[in-house]
């Protein structure tokens, strides 16, 4: 595997990076000024990324493709922030966090960069209060923790149900206030469609104004790619609209190396599809597992409202299967098992994909202990259906209001139906400790690549490892390349490379218009994501990959043929950008098909059907798959799939289980 | 879940670009299911327009979970449609009836020029920002969070001004198109905090002074704002800034 | 972050800083007027009120004042001209449609209006007893105030502009007065309620007192 060196440091996983960062080249303030950074995102890790290098005294050019940096999806999420500050006392530590950190990713993460991780997590608490981030307090000033994500300590950071959004708020006014001082320049609506590569090394980018539609070059000395995740791939995520691959692939397709693309992570309490208008999912703090008790009618097909079904024809499935965990089982066991029952015929709601999420044992039970508080003696079966609502009330109130909102129904009355969404992909562009690609100068941030969270993504790490990646880790490592690169003069973007690259994007535009087709972006992109749902999605088998890859191919020849994009190129013409990123999709779900295809064993958020234990649990293969798999594209949609072997010094690896 | 799709009829607002002139052009739909946000009625209308081959209707839009702050219409003469405390994506059609004439316009300001149809430009928000909407602290240089216990009130008020989603609805509602409600928001989030104070003179009367230089209107503390506000910010914010830019300029 | 030092007062802040400023001056002016006036129920022929009147025509201390008050009235109608006038600019493309009913109240939305309104009202107002005042004291008469209150209002024309100016100054005050403290900085989850309602109840009764004056001379019940 000479392709791949991870690069990581020598020596005991403690202290790895601390030996790395005494020992990492430095570049001179004088030589800082002249060396120029492109960020494409503007999400937690490009905003924090940009910031701190523009601080540092680097030339640094930001893009995104909303209107401001601040739009990023990184604000959308909700639940909070892992850090071992152990402010609760309750025995967190640093190696705890590394620890269920790689647990959590089932054994499939790089021990160092995940050590790293945890370390550097502190700091981010630290960096984000100094900004002016609200984040919650106890009443004597201290910052308030939560348990999140079924750790044993309680060690999530959070705002209220918006963590996302201020921490995306905080790496924007670092951002803001450094192109107040005219250290970044800020290219909002700008999408970038190429990568520029000069001598084997990543010098610009390709980027259409999405405003006036002109292709634009841009030069810099490292280029780095912070664009998230591709669950909109799944066509209905919980993903923004305008999420996509199209860096990370176009990168991919310069010669980037793709790790683990089928790692795709399915939140099991969104709310559910309503019909075929769908264009997205919206996500339900999964603390409501907390509390509610998931369940489906015993009989198949039973059409009863929920309320209308007696208590001895309800099977709450989880709490059978898993007696230990019950309802709070992760992420991937209680997707996998909702999906199974609706496949069964037990499914809720008009479409049968739905589970309930009933709070009516909840509503008893806190309306007992609240009557028992005010010391209310005999009190009535109203009263104590009105107090046990208050609570809910006060625990998820905001939720139970989102869900009336979307769904028309009263969560307090009825049971709330739920069903698995996709909502993050563990998988993307490989990079070593560095987070550099296999692209020298091109880096990949965030959740756009693969490293931190193996097979599986612990509730409350997306954010910390956004905000480590940007803020802590690559101000250091990209010293070890730009030390290097002091001596390159800003080559202008007249070089061939940039024409040849232009081209290249302006090919595809053109490609898009001059097929005149009958059918829109949307029916190509909801075929794919349906092709995806199903063959590789929450269980996956070898019949259902290959067919799927088939399917894919297929879609893909059509949509080249039959593609209708309305307007013109030189405009403002959403259908023009959805059409890119949806070519982009059909390229990259075969290769997660083929990933997927590849792993046959089950682990984290990949089920393979052929790999389970007796009891239909999950059966990890790490004698034959403790690796990495990154994909190499070799050119006409062939993959060369090189192995990162996986080596665990530190910790012991253990097969999960939750019953 | 469908009981009793709609038939509309939509006024929408067609502008080419900010150089052409828009007129509202109406377009009827049919069988809207009451389950689909405005949002994915908008969807079905530019379905409907890419098969006849027209040009489909531009509108900003993205998280569609009503945080990005990104959709913007005026829908009937309101900023985000009927409803209170939602945004335009969290809008349901179950909000209207069946034969529902709906208007929808672009947020209108000066300051957010339209760049085609419904889409409008907010940098002058960025600008506004650039200008102090930040803490001057370098990566790295912080101290240990807990060192500086701030009370559950301030830090509890300044998240609540802090939820602002910069979508400019308080602008696109206001009578005079200010864009107090926004920068006041930014300006108390950081007043309320210690860490804030440091830089709170300057940051008011920069932000105040951008504000004013983007051709936002003034405020006649209607209190519009906060009524449209999706996330409920109060004009107490409005207050605070107006004391902290009275304290600001008597400070020099 | 530098500081950059733009004018207070040409501010959009500052400007509306100067609105609230002499709108709360010209309310307490409100006020010894009303005082000034309600001598009339002391339904003595006119004798207190004439008494307070040549005594505000002639104190040269509340000379100094009411020139401070025309200024005050002038600076409140011209900073209200050119606000009005940057607002309007900040809206060049109107909305087809507006729906502003559910976010905020007409009055409030109608400062302009209804100020112009007691604008016109203040220019007859003063034609009618300012002005003749002003003359008489000019040629160094006594000017009997009382008895032209009295002329004035047997009008019935007269008595029904005058209480839709008053009217419009209800609204405005309405608005006007708890405005004033909001573009001061004071909103308060405990005070803001008390200012709000001494606010409504101080434009109730003041309106209600100058009211009732034009009324009871109208009517006759004041000799």
């Amino acid at each position: 595997m000479s392709k791949l060196d991870s690069k990581i440091p020598e020596g005991n996983v403690e202290q790895k990076w601390t030996k790395y960062k005494s020992s990492v080249a430095l570049v001179n303030p004088s030589n800082k000024r002249n060396l120029e950074i492109i960020v494409v995102g503007s999400g937690l890790a490009g905003a924090s990324a940009a910031a701190s290098l523009a601080e540092l005294g680097y030339k640094v050019k930001v893009f995104c493709y909303q209107d401001s940096a601040r739009r990023a999806h990184s604000i959308a999420a909700q639940g909070g922030i892992n850090a071992a500050k152990n402010y609760q006392n309750d025995g967190d530590s640093i190696y705890r966090l590394f620890y269920d950190t790689v647990k959590g990713g089932d054994y499939r993460a790089r021990e160092g960069n995940v050590y790293r991780l945890a370390e550097v997590s502190n700091s981010i608490i630290d960096q984000c209060v100094a900004q002016g981030v609200p984040l919650a307090r106890e009443y004597g000033g201290m910052l308030s923790n939560r348990s999140f994500g079924g750790t044993q300590v309680q060690r999530t950071f959070y705002a209220a149900g918006q963590t996302g959004q201020q921490l995306l708020l905080g790496a924007y006014s670092a951002l803001n206030r450094q192109i107040g001082l005219g250290t970044v320049d800020m290219f909002a609506r700008h999408e970038m469609l190429e990568v520029v590569k000069i001598d084997d090394k990543a010098r610009g980018i390709i980027a259409r104004d999405l405003v006036t539609g002109k292709l634009e070059r841009h030069f810099g000395h490292a280029v780095l790619l912070c664009t998230g995740g591709y669950g909109n791939v799944f066509y209905l995520s919980t993903n923004a609209m305008g999420c996509n691959a199209t860096s990370v692939w176009k990168a991919h397709k310069k010669g980037a190396f793709f790790g683990n693309p089928c790692f795709t992570q399915i939140h099991p309490t969104c709310i559910p599809v309503s019909g075929d208008h769908q264009s997205k999912l919206t996500l339900m703090s999964e603390s409501l597992r907390n509390d509610g008790r998931i369940w489906v009618p015993k009989k198949k097909d039973d059409i009863r409202k929920g309320n209308e079904i007696p208590e001895e024809e309800r099977d709450y499935y989880l709490e059978r299967r898993y007696p230990a965990f019950g309802n709070l089982v992760p992420r991937d066991v209680a997707s996998r098992a909702a999906k199974e029952r609706c496949d069964e015929g037990h499914g809720v709601g008009a479409s049968r994909m739905a589970v309930f999420l009933d709070f009516k044992a909840a509503i008893d039970r806190f309306g007992k202990s609240q009557a028992k508080k005010l010391s209310i003696e005999n009190p009535t079966a109203a009263q104590l259906k009105e107090f046990g609502k208050q609570v809910v009330e006060e625990k998820y109130g905001n939720l139970f209001t989102m869900y009336e909102q979307i769904t028309g129904e009263n969560p307090y009355e009825v049971p709330m139906r739920i069903y698995p969404a996709v909502h993050y992909t563990m998988g993307g562009l490989w990079v070593d400790y560095n987070l550099m690609t296999t692209v020298q100068g091109l880096y990949c941030l965030g959740e756009a690549n693969f490293s931190d969270h193996g097979a599986n993504r612990l509730g409350a790490s997306a954010l910390m490892q956004g905000l480590a990646d940007g803020y802590f880790v690559i101000p250091y490592t990209i010293g070890a390349y730009l030390s290097k690169e002091i001596a390159v003069k800003p080559i202008p973007t007249t070089h061939e490379a940039f024409v040849a690259a232009e081209n290249e994007a302006q090919a595809q535009i053109d490609k898009f218009f001059a097929i005149k087709g009958n059918k829109s972006v949307d029916h190509f992109h909801k075929r794919l994501g349906k092709i995806m749902w199903e063959k590789c999605g929450m269980a996956r088998n070898e019949k259902g990959l290959k067919e799927a890859i088939v399917e894919i191919r297929e879609l893909r020849a059509e949509f080249w043929k039959d593609l209708r994009v309305t307007g013109k190129p030189n405009e403002m013409n959403p259908e023009l950008e959805k059409a890119s990123r949806v070519a982009d999709f059909l390229e990259l779900g075969e290769l997660m098909c083929m990933d997927a295809l590849n792993r046959s064993e089950s682990c984290g958020g990949h089920f393979r059907i052929e790999s389970q234990t007796e009891e239909g649990e999950a059966l990890r293969k790490d004698d034959e798959f403790a690796y990495v798999a990154a994909w190499e594209y070799k050119g006409d949609f062939t993959y060369e799939m090189h192995k990162e072997e996986l080596k665990f010094e530190t910790i012991k690896i253990a097969q999960r289980s939750y019953k | 879940m469908s009981h009793g799709n709609m038939n509309l009829t939509l006024k929408i607002w067609r502008q080419n670009s900010g150089k052409e002139k828009g007129q509202l052009v109406t377009y009827p739909v049919k069988d809207i299911s009451p389950d689909m946000s405005f949002l994915e009625m908008f969807d079905v209308l530019n379905e409907q327009l890419v098969s006849k081959n027209e040009s489909p209707i531009v509108f900003d839009h993205d998280c569609r979970e009503g945080i990005c702050g990104m959709c913007s219409m005026v829908i009937n003469g309101r900023a985000h449609g009927p409803k209170t405390g939602i945004t335009t994506c969290q809008l349901h059609m179950r909000s209207f009836k069946d034969g529902d004439t709906i208007t929808v316009e672009p947020w209108r300001a000066q300051a957010f020029p339209v760049i085609k149809d419904l889409t409008v430009d907010r940098t002058s928000f960025e600008r506004i920002q650039a200008k102090g909407g930040f803490v001057s602290v370098n990566t790295g240089t912080a101290q240990d969070a807990n060192c500086l216990p701030i009370p559950k009130d301030d830090a509890d008020s300044s998240f609540n001004a802090a939820a602002c989603i910069g979508c400019g609805a308080c602008v696109a509602t206001c009578k005079n198109a200010s864009a107090m409600l926004f920068v006041a928001a930014k300006v108390s989030q950081f007043a309320l905090l210690p860490q804030g104070k440091i830089e709170a003179t300057a940051r008011v009367k920069n932000m105040v002074a951008q504000m004013d230089l983007e051709g936002f209107g003034s405020c006649t503390n209607t209190g519009a704002c906060e009524i449209e506000c999706p996330k409920g910010i109060s004009l107490e914010n409005i207050a605070r800034m107006n004391r902290e830019y009275l304290v600001a300029n008597c400070k020099d | 972050m530098s500081n950059t030092s733009p004018n207070f007062i040409t501010s959009s802040i500052g400007k509306k800083f100067l609105m609230g400023f002499t709108g709360l001056f010209l309310i307490s002016f409100l006020v010894i007027h009303v005082l000034i006036n309600a001598c009339i129920y002391f339904n003595d022929g006119g004798a207190t009120f004439n008494m307070a009147a040549s005594f505000m025509a002639h104190n040269i201390i509340i000379r100094i004042v009411e020139v401070g008050l025309f200024l005050g009235i002038i600076l409140h109608v011209v900073q209200a001209l050119i606000i009005t006038l940057q607002n309007n600019k900040a809206r060049p493309q109107k909305y087809a449609v507006q729906n502003l009913a559910v976010s905020s109240k007409w009055y409030s939305r109608s400062m302009g209006l209804l100020g112009t309104l007691l604008l016109m009202f203040l220019v007859v107002h003063l034609a009618n007893f300012w002005v003749p005042t002003k003359i008489a004291v000019f040629k160094g008469e006594e000017h009997n105030t009382f008895e032209s209150l009295k002329t004035v209002f047997s009008n019935p024309i007269v008595l029904a502009v005058y209480l839709l100016g008053l009217i419009s100054l209800f609204y405005h005050l309405l608005h006007g007065f708890q405005s004033a403290f909001q573009t001061f900085g004071l909103n308060h989850k405990k005070y803001t309620p008390c200012i709000k309602s001494f606010g409504f109840w101080y434009s109730v009764i003041i309106v209600l007192l100058f009211a009732s004056m034009p009324i009871t001379l109208f009517m006759g019940l004041i000799k």
